[in-house]
């Protein structure tokens, strides 16, 4: 089911309203994409981009990704929420992610992830109150002869013991040190 | 071409079935109703619930009836007890994560669940754990959402998909936290949802329901009569299939025993929406022939279904100028008993309640609408019942409804013809207008009465029919992703349609979201069904004398008393509405 | 007779050839570096950089330095190669940037290889010639003499030093091309020198001018090059490889993946070549049908015979998808082989699409992997840059072409039909099955899906034929299976042997046994679907039907050791808790049974068991097995059932004495101090969470058991062994 021509009375409006919440590359590949056939099938890939720019997929993004690639909204949100990878909250400026991968796991991942929870004050799928930290757990990341293993932002980080953790995590802190205030600043 | 056709043997009976032919159809053959809970046959095999598991010699593991089709020298036990027991647990996994309010839910004693439960022996909870806590959605007009008492079937966000083509509902999330509901799980009142109920229909537990009605239509009963004047009109689809609730046989008429019912409750006026139906044929039929002679907005598309109404609103907004302005026959109905008839009566509207009985669901909707109001913010309708409402009505009140004698409707808003009964199956709409329209167009006393080409309960039928030497192309549509192809072939334009009739239910308005539930074992959307109930709708109009809409003579003294003219200025105020595109714009 | 596709490999072989030898690096010194995710996480990244501002400070122009990819060792890395010309090649483990200087100062400039850093220790630096022998199961068949010790006597009769010349005994090199015989096959490293001998003549030959003259013998040369050849020649060396069979990862390590020059330079798309040359579907099918080539994703479904089904189907649009899915925690190996060697997976897909008649083909690949992706990609440009994808394949008139679809998490999207309709843009949820994939599967056509292993073993299989991969394994599956070895085991990564193999040959031979040399309790195969070998069975074959029979299965490779200090209820929790988190949520038992089975063990493992719910788990259990739509259900009660078969004693203990012996279950344990040993420093009481030790300074602590949290704090933090878990 492709349609190279808008399929809803209030095409232009739809565009001009999807421009405010998608920025233009990904709008531009929705609209390529359409012609192909089993456009539908993209949803993913674009998800992904959504994403990839935003952090996490918002309602509006998810709206204007429906409308633009014509799949009904609930067919993209049914998608958006079944795969853990997408995300619909914002989250902390960096993602810790603790292996829970079975090599992780026998070697004492859970004590790992105990100690960064405690640390943090913050559950996995939570995120600091400073919009700082997000902490999750991924299932394996096939570095298992690291085990454990723990990732922040796109930097593995192992084998790591809890004090280590710790270390890297305070390594952070000091980085953002100005973070809290910028944040408080904003208002 | 020939079937191939294969031996196969079922809990040791040898029997022959055509290649391509499931377990669940084999063993119906031998009168074994494999118990299926997610199983549909208008909807796709999904094999999701596993209860109708069977055991096939030479596999480890069970494999679904439902989508299993059978090989030559297949051997299948659908009750050993392995069996037994796995389907036994599979529901009472079911049940673990399902409120224990069995008493005090809707669906107590008409629950597939429930039955299912009671007859393949749960008697006993062994696996017991945590329920899900998911809050009710009490936001929609016409449908109810209780995701805690989901079984996940599916069944729902398939009928919506494939039958309706409005895709509102999808799963949400994943494993154990899966919930069915709307994009990002909002409320029915913000989503595309256009209220026709298949939902409902088709849903085996209270997950969905219809909003309830009961409630305000027993106050409005108890108040004595000459403070609140209590009005009650009765759809066409109602008489078909009332008794049906009753243990009546499917298709049995029960029009006398109706009416005398609703007397008994206490209903002070007891018209039939059969009158306004007639009077609906009138208002259209004029208002298809001044296009056909202007030569514009065709085809013409019929309007009284609220479902397909809201489908056009949200999906199609360019097809308003080609829909019908006419108010639908419930809608006319209302206005005239809070007009016509509280003139007559020299009564305040303020004190007429009016009730309707309907087997839709969407007319909830419908009657709430700000347009379909008295000029002060009153509502014409007052209150929607389903047909299963009704029938809840009627036992809680403890009448004995198969004995009672029968009634007659009262006067004169309860003359009708033919015509209007057979509005309530597919098709039935189109054959009442072409009684009415051919016979305006050709001028002749008497037109033809049958519209073969109308009749039947398949979504999708076209036909020409010749008449004064023009030919006027039809269509009928049942079930809106029917009305899709049809509206996307009008708007190609290699076709010049003139009439067509939408209806959003699959088989018409005896389909409707609000009818009795099928017994277990049939399913809810059964062709079948359809005929049978149709049936029952063609044997009154072909048993009654007055079968054209034009010829009712309460219609006639109606128009020449109170209306005027058909299409007139009166008429148009009073009987005339008007839509609009709303969003959320539904996606195609 | 000329054919368009022979000429345009021959072509690209001779531009390949040109481009390679214009690098001009026969006589320079080559360094290699890993470079992988687990390499770059180890630091990989850093140690490239710093080489590369050492070479260039150095001024030298007779240095290159490489990527190439992981070989699976991955306890060690960051892992270097430093090949000096006519010096035995060395390997370097756990490299960072101080290790490089030492290498690159002593190493490289003066030639004088870092004994203390060489991976595994293998190599005396005064050791520069090695004789590898092949101890392959097809060597020295019927001969009468064990050649590896009698050439050994003889160098001493020699007068030979003995620590001059290393004598390894490795896994069979290949060179037998899978025909047994009364012979040996012998490698001299660093010539590079693979020799074929069949008497005791033939080893004093060896001696007298391979190891006194460093002079060949071309009369004992075997001249065709065997497929594990390349990678003895680099790591052959090292006990952990040498005693791997590397087919699927041939060239892992060894290339650098980005390269298309490079896999072109180790016979690579010659299969693809050699199929297309032939214009003959059937003969590729057939081919692998002899290799008897068992899907490697776990399915263990007959390559050949899939294959077949959807080039018979009357539906003439077909497709061909690469399952890059690898979800199992604990399983690495696709990841590894799209990382370090992309093109082999390109080309046996490739020749897979021909075989069906395929002319679209997807990978699949979790998101989770973007440094797979990446190569991936790039494979794919490359390909398509030289007329290997794209319209007219090689010249042969086939057209095909690949795109890349991103999964989001989902372990359910490695099940086939779940996989199909992520890659329609919808939830992953598996559908019923029939019909099959190979008859209706994407988009309603036939489709094949792979795994990347399988995909890894194809151009090898056309390369060196059905039968010789039929021969490497057992009667009932032909050819090797990567292990992703991990768990409480010494040497963790990727192992690659011939089906058939002994399980204690991968965990002690190779996998140099049990950390800290605890006694082995069981081995884990197959990830969450898979069951427990106990101990007992350490001598059995791994192929898939012992496995099924074990009651564990193949799956994709994963290998947990476990030890004492492993708790086999909270092991079969662990892998329950993945299963119920990732089912998909379509079918009833699966959903609702692992939930339940879940909430049995959580019971368990919190000390408020009983016995009736051991039978209420084997019920749920058995109900998963029997009545789930698909596999993750079906296979999700097999730790349970397995651990219950073969570690029944430790639930029952679970549960009557509330005791966990492995000391695993959290609520189960009790921290004490031991009076005697405590002297009281405060340490332990200053890191409580919850402040429930007392005690003053210099005197015995004490834990208040009724608040304990159970954190382990204290035990971690004590430097006396004062705390004790009970």
């Amino acid at each position: 089911m492709s349609h190279a021509v808008a399929n809803t009375d209030n095409w232009e409006a739809v565009k001009a309203a999807c421009l405010e919440f998608l920025p233009e590359h990904i709008i531009r590949y929705i609209e390529q994409n359409a012609k192909t056939t089993h456009s539908e099938s993209q949803l993913i890939a674009i998800l992904h981009m959504v994403q990839s720019h935003f952090g996490y997929l918002g309602k509006d993004q998810m709206h204007s990704v429906a409308q633009l690639a014509q799949i009904p909204f609930a067919k993209v949100t049914g998608v958006a929420t079944f795969y853990h990878y997408f995300r619909l909250q914002p989250r902390g400026k960096h993602i810790i992610n603790v292996c829970l991968g079975t090599a992780c796991y026998v070697k004492g991942a859970d004590k790992l992830a105990a100690r960064l929870m405690d640390q943090l004050g913050i559950q996995f799928g939570e995120t600091t109150k400073d919009k700082l930290f997000s902490l999750e757990s991924t299932r394996c990341l096939g570095t298992c002869g690291l085990a454990p293993v723990i990732m922040v932002d796109d930097q593995i980080y192992g084998p790591v013991s809890p004090a280590e953790a710790s270390l890297i995590l305070e390594k952070y802190l000091k980085k953002n040190k100005g973070h809290k205030t910028a944040e408080a600043s904003k208002g | 071409m020939i079937d191939k056709m294969i031996n196969l043997t079922i809990d040791g009976e040898p029997l022959q079935v055509p290649a391509g032919t499931t377990l669940l159809k084999a063993a119906e053959k031998l009168g074994i109703n494999i118990p299926r809970l997610c199983y549909h046959p208008n909807l796709s095999i999904e094999g999701a619930c596993r209860v109708c598991v069977t055991q096939v010699k030479g596999f480890n593991h069970f494999l679904t009836a439902c989508s299993q089709e059978v090989w030559e020298g297949m051997e299948v036990q659908t009750n050993s007890p392995e069996i037994r027991q796995a389907r036994r647990d599979i529901v009472e996994l079911l049940l673990d994560n399902h409120p224990r309010d069995c008493q005090t839910c809707e669906r107590d004693g008409n629950c597939e669940l429930q039955k299912q439960a009671y007859r393949l022996g749960v008697r006993e909870r062994i696996f017991n754990g945590a329920r899900k806590r998911i809050p009710v959605d009490d936001s929609g007009q016409s449908v109810i959402r209780t995701p805690e008492k989901c079984i996940l079937c599916g069944r729902c966000v398939r009928v919506c998909s494939q039958v309706q083509g409005v895709s509102n509902l999808s799963q949400h999330g994943r494993g154990f936290h899966t919930v069915v509901g709307p994009a990002n799980l909002a409320n029915m009142d913000d989503s595309v949802c256009i209220q026709c109920g298949q939902c409902v229909a088709v849903c085996p537990t209270a997950a969905f329901l219809e909003k309830d009605h009961t409630e305000r239509v027993w106050e409005a009963l108890a108040m004595p009569r000459d403070i609140k004047h209590v009005v009650v009109q009765v759809a066409p689809a109602i008489r078909a299939t009332l008794g049906e609730a009753f243990g009546l046989p499917m298709g049995t008429p029960v029009t006398g025993k109706l009416v005398t019912a609703l007397r008994r409750m206490g209903f002070d006026e007891v018209f039939d929406t059969n009158f306004s139906a007639d009077l609906t044929i009138i208002e259209e039929a004029t208002e298809f022939l001044s296009r056909v002679q202007k030569g514009e907005n065709l085809p013409l598309l019929t309007s009284c279904s609220p479902g397909w109404v809201n489908f056009l609103e949200k999906f199609y907004p360019e097809m308003i100028k080609h829909t019908s302005t006419c108010k639908s026959p419930m809608q006319m109905m209302s206005t005239l008993i809070k007009t016509y008839y509280a003139e007559k009566k020299g009564l305040d509207p303020k004190d007429i309640y009016v009730v309707a009985i309907m087997p839709c669901v969407a007319k909830k909707f419908e009657a709430s609408r700000p347009e379909q109001a008295m000029d002060d913010g009153i509502p014409y309708t007052d209150a929607v019942l389903t047909t299963r409402e009704l029938a809840w009505m009627i036992k809680s009140y403890g009448i004995d409804f198969v004995n009672l004698a029968n009634g007659e409707f009262d006067r004169p808003m309860g003359i009708s013809s033919g015509a209007a009964d057979i509005f309530g199956t597919t098709g039935g709409v189109m054959e009442a207008a072409l009684r009415t329209a051919v016979v305006k167009l050709t001028g002749e006393e008497l037109g033809p009465l049958v519209f073969e080409e109308t009749r039947g309960v398949t979504g999708l039928k076209e036909a020409t029919l010749r008449v004064n030497g023009m030919d006027i192309n039809i269509a009928v549509s049942n079930g809106l992703t029917n009305a899709k192809h049809l509206l996307e072939a009008v708007k190609k334009g290699e076709k010049q349609y003139h009439l067509i009739e939408i209806m959003a239910c699959p088989g018409g308005c005896i389909m409707g979201g609000g009818q009795p539930y099928p017994p277990l074992d049939h399913d809810p959307l059964a062709p079948e069904t359809a005929r049978i109930r149709a049936k029952a709708l063609y044997d009154i109009d072909a048993g009654k004398q007055l079968r054209r809409s034009h010829e009712n003579p309460a219609i006639e003294h109606l128009y020449a008393e109170f209306l005027g003219e058909p299409n007139g200025e009166k008429a148009h105020k009073l009987l005339h509405t008007h839509y609009e595109a709303r969003m959320p714009r539904g996606i195609r | 007779m000329s054919n368009p596709v022979t000429e345009f490999y021959k072509a690209l072989t001779e531009k390949v050839e040109q481009s390679l030898a214009a690098r001009g690096e026969a006589d320079k010194i080559v360094i290699q570096v890993g470079s992988a995710t687990c390499e770059n996480a180890a630091g990989a990244v850093d140690v490239m950089d710093e080489f590369l501002k050492h070479i260039q400070s150095s001024g030298r122009e007779d240095i290159v330095i490489h990527r190439t990819g992981c070989t699976g060792r991955c306890s060690k890395e960051p892992i270097v190669g430093v090949a000096v010309p006519g010096k035995m090649p060395v390997k370097y483990e756990r490299v960072n940037r101080d290790v490089v200087h030492r290498i690159f100062t002593n190493h490289v400039q003066k030639g004088l290889p870092q004994a203390e850093q060489i991976l595994d220790g293998s190599i005396d630096p005064d050791q520069q010639i090695e004789f590898l022998f092949c101890e392959g199961k097809r060597c020295g068949v019927g001969a009468k003499l064990n050649f590896r010790e009698v050439f050994q006597r003889k160098l001493q009769e020699a007068g030979v030093a003995a620590d001059k010349v290393r004598i390894t005994s490795a896994s069979c090199f290949g060179a037998c091309q899978g025909r047994s015989g009364a012979h040996a096959h012998v490698l001299v490293r660093p010539f590079r020198a693979l020799y074929r001998v069949t008497s005791e003549s033939d080893l004093e030959e060896l001696i007298q001018k391979q190891v006194l003259k460093g002079e060949e013998v071309p009369a004992l040369k075997v001249t065709d090059k065997p497929i594990y050849q390349e990678f003895f020649d680099l790591y052959g060396d090292v006990s952990f490889f040498n005693r791997q069979s590397r087919v699927a990862m041939r060239n892992s390590g060894i290339l650098d993946p980005d390269s298309l020059d490079e896999y072109i330079k180790f016979d690579g798309f010659k299969a693809l070549a050699t199929s297309l040359s032939k214009h003959d579907p059937d003969w590729v099918i057939n081919e692998v049908l002899k290799a008897r080539l068992r899907g490697r994703g776990g399915g263990g479904f007959l390559t050949g015979k899939k294959w077949q089904m959807a080039s018979q189907q009357a539906e003439k649009t077909r497709y061909i998808i690469c399952n890059g899915d690898e979800g199992d925690p604990g399983a690495f190996m696709d990841r590894g082989m799209l990382e370090s060697d992309p093109f082999s997976i390109l080309e046996g897909m490739m020749i897979g699409a021909f075989a069906i008649g395929a002319c679209k083909g997807f990978y699949y690949i979790r998101a989770e992997y973007p440094l797979a992706i990446k190569r991936v990609q790039n494979a794919i440009e490359k390909c398509r840059e030289v007329g290997i994808l794209g319209d007219n394949v090689m010249g042969s008139g086939w057209s095909f072409d690949l795109e890349i679809r991103l999964g989001a998490g989902a372990f359910v999207c490695g099940e086939e039909t779940a996989l199909i309709r992520s890659i329609e843009g919808k939830r992953g949820q598996p559908k019923v099955r029939p019909p099959y994939p190979v008859v209706r599967g994407l988009w309603g056509k036939p489709t094949s899906i792979n795994n990347v292993e399988t995909f890894a073993n194809i151009a090898p299989i056309i390369n060196y034929g059905g039968d010789w991969f039929a021969s490497i394994g057992t009667e009932a599956s032909g050819g090797t299976k990567v292990f992703a070895l991990a768990g409480k085991v010494k040497h963790t990564g990727l192992v690659e042997v011939p089906l058939g193999t002994s399980l204690r040959k991968v965990v002690f031979d190779i996998g140099g046994g049990v950390q800290d040399d605890l006694p082995l309790k069981a081995v884990q195969t197959g990830g969450p679907a898979g069951g427990f070998l106990p101990a007992k069975w350490i001598d059995m074959e791994v192929d898939f039907d012992p496995l099924a029979k074990a009651g564990s299965i193949m799956g994709s490779g994963g290998m947990i050791v476990l030890s004492e200090e492993d708790c086999m209820v909270d092991i079969s929790k662990f892998y329950l808790t993945f299963t119920q988190e990732e089912s998909c949520g379509k079918c009833t038992p699966c959903r609702e049974g692992t939930t339940r089975m879940l909430e049995i063990l959580e019971k368990i493992t919190s000390g408020k068991g009983e016995m009736n719910d051991l039978d209420r788990l084997e019920r749920l259990a058995k109900l998963c097995q029997q009545t789930s739509l698909c596999g993750l259900g079906r296979a999700a009660p097999n730790p349970i059932l397995s651990s219950l078969k073969h570690f029944r004693e430790e639930y029952v203990e679970h549960i009557v004495d509330k005791s966990c012996k492995a000391k695993k279950c959290v609520a189960l344990i009790k921290y004490e101090i031991d009076a005697e040993t405590c002297i009281g420093c405060t340490v332990c009481a200053r890191n409580c969470p919850v402040e429930c030790i007392t005690g003053t300074r210099k005197e015995a602590h004490v834990i208040d058991q009724n608040r304990c949290v159970k954190c382990g704090q204290c035990f971690e933090v004590c430097r006396f062994d004062a705390i004790e878990r009970v």
